[in-house]
């Protein structure tokens, strides 16, 4: 009986696993530039490219892992509890990180600060877990899991980048332009996240209506 | 009235399956946790090991070992992993010879944004201290920051007086920071201008830290000395 409930369920669930699964965050729903979600890291983590990569690393792991681990046992976990339970993987995963990065380097946790504890509550990984990772085998939910964090960790070094070229004078903490370079300081404050997410938004929201005026544009002429 | 009733009774699951999943994720997440702590552990721990140690030899000049001692009001102890844990962590440096040349220690005040916390340096044979290295600070960057860059700043800590008064109960001169370029005591810090309540946080967490430490450790500095010569 139970069997042939799981062949049933199995059977629905769309099974192939094509490039769109791992380009829907990665591009086409991107977490920061179209979903515009997990704003808080995104803004206070990237004042530096290094910040910005092991933000998105971080992320990235914890997506990838709370998704399989969601993915495999989303048939016994009762609805009611599921929540408390996608929380409790998440923060188990997290507490993981945080702990490797400590074992890392102490200078890169303390520049992340409380960020990293804070990847539990990001709604980018409690999204994915109830809209994708508990509906979807395993092997999907992890293909879509490491686009979506690609997706967020490109968002972050696109911002990362900026702010540090042009608040430090450096990439990556090695010095650009030399010691003559005034940096623009704001940058690297809190307003300059919002000054190069808005210009990284409208660079992509251009790029967005320029591909679907061309894509149209044949349609409408006939 | 009564379709809704009962399509809300109908997905009660019962609380056995509710309970057994919210315990095995609970104990597998305990697991996980654990398991990552303890593998982490050593690494972690020689992290901060390290940290400290660049830290303490960077405020300490000519110091090449050191040797942690615990602070309390009956006087010092050497910090073994069995020992007590009650006192005020400070660190001794000596040179390769063995002999004390000074003793570091933190001292933590309300910046601009958040605490700033340092480690300075005390050179007995000056009674002064000799370097400070901020070990935390949430300053703007460009302004509060330059605490730790700003080079006329660190010229502060290449002497600043630090004697204690003749009964040897408090420093006989506060360490107060002064308004930029009119220090004209041993015992003041010349202040940054655009970044003063860093400065001053900076001067608050010395003085605080070094009336409190110094009056109990100056009667004990012959244990300092002494207890390297042992371990070696």
């Amino acid at each position: 009986m139970r069997n042939e409930d799981e062949l049933t369920m199995t059977k629905r669930e769309n099974d192939t696993i094509t490039w769109e699964t791992f380009n829907e965050g990665l591009w086409r729903e991107n977490p920061v530039f179209v979903m515009l979600l997990g704003m808080c890291p995104v803004l206070a983590v990237t004042n530096s490219a290094i910040n910005a990569l092991a933000m998105g690393l971080a992320t990235t792991f914890v997506l990838l892992a709370s998704g399989a681990l969601i993915s495999l046992l989303r048939r016994s976990i009762p609805k009611q509890v599921r929540i408390a339970t996608y929380i409790v993987i998440i923060a188990t995963f997290v507490t993981i990180v945080d702990y490797t990065i400590q074992a890392i380097s102490l200078d890169l946790y303390n520049a992340l600060g409380a960020f990293i504890q804070l990847i539990v509550v990001n709604c980018i990984i409690l999204g994915r877990a109830e809209a994708y990772a508990s509906r979807n085998r395993p092997l999907k939910a992890m293909t879509n899991a490491l686009g979506m964090g690609m997706g967020f960790t490109f968002a972050l070094l696109c911002l990362g980048v900026v702010r540090e070229i042009l608040g430090a004078g450096s990439l990556f903490g090695f010095d650009l332009f030399g010691p003559r370079f005034q940096p623009w300081v704001v940058m690297v404050l809190p307003p300059g996240g919002f000054l190069v997410l808005g210009a990284w938004l409208l660079l992509f929201e251009w790029i967005r209506q320029r591909k679907a005026r061309t894509a149209l544009k044949p349609a409408t002429e006939t | 009235m009564s379709t809704p009733e009962s399509e809300i009774m109908k997905p009660a699951t019962p609380a056995g399956p509710m309970i057994r999943t919210l315990m095995g994720i609970a104990m597998l997440s305990g697991f996980l946790v654990v398991l990552t702590y303890q593998l982490t552990k050593p690494m972690i721990e020689e992290n901060q090991r390290r940290a400290i140690e660049a830290a303490v030899f960077q405020v300490i000049p000519g110091a090449v070992a050191r040797q942690d001692f615990l602070l309390d009001d009956s006087g010092v102890v050497a910090v073994t992993p069995e020992g007590p844990s009650e006192g005020i962590p400070i660190y001794a440096g000596y040179d390769s010879d063995g002999r004390l040349k000074g003793i570091a220690a933190k001292a933590a005040a309300q910046g601009y944004a958040d605490m700033i916390h340092l480690l300075y340096g005390y050179d007995p044979a000056c009674r002064c201290i000799r370097g400070i290295k901020v070990l935390k600070l949430a300053e703007t960057p460009g302004l509060g920051d330059k605490i730790i860059t700003d080079s006329d700043f660190v010229a502060n800590f290449d002497a600043l007086d630090a004697i204690l008064s003749s009964d040897g109960r408090a420093l006989a001169n506060d360490i107060v920071t002064v308004k930029h370029g009119t220090k004209q005591h041993a015992w003041e810090i010349d202040a940054i201008s655009g970044a003063t309540i860093s400065s001053k946080a900076v001067g608050k967490a010395l003085n605080r830290s070094a009336k409190r430490i110094l009056p109990k450790l100056m009667p004990h500095l012959d244990d300092l000395a002494q207890q390297m010569v042992i371990q070696r």
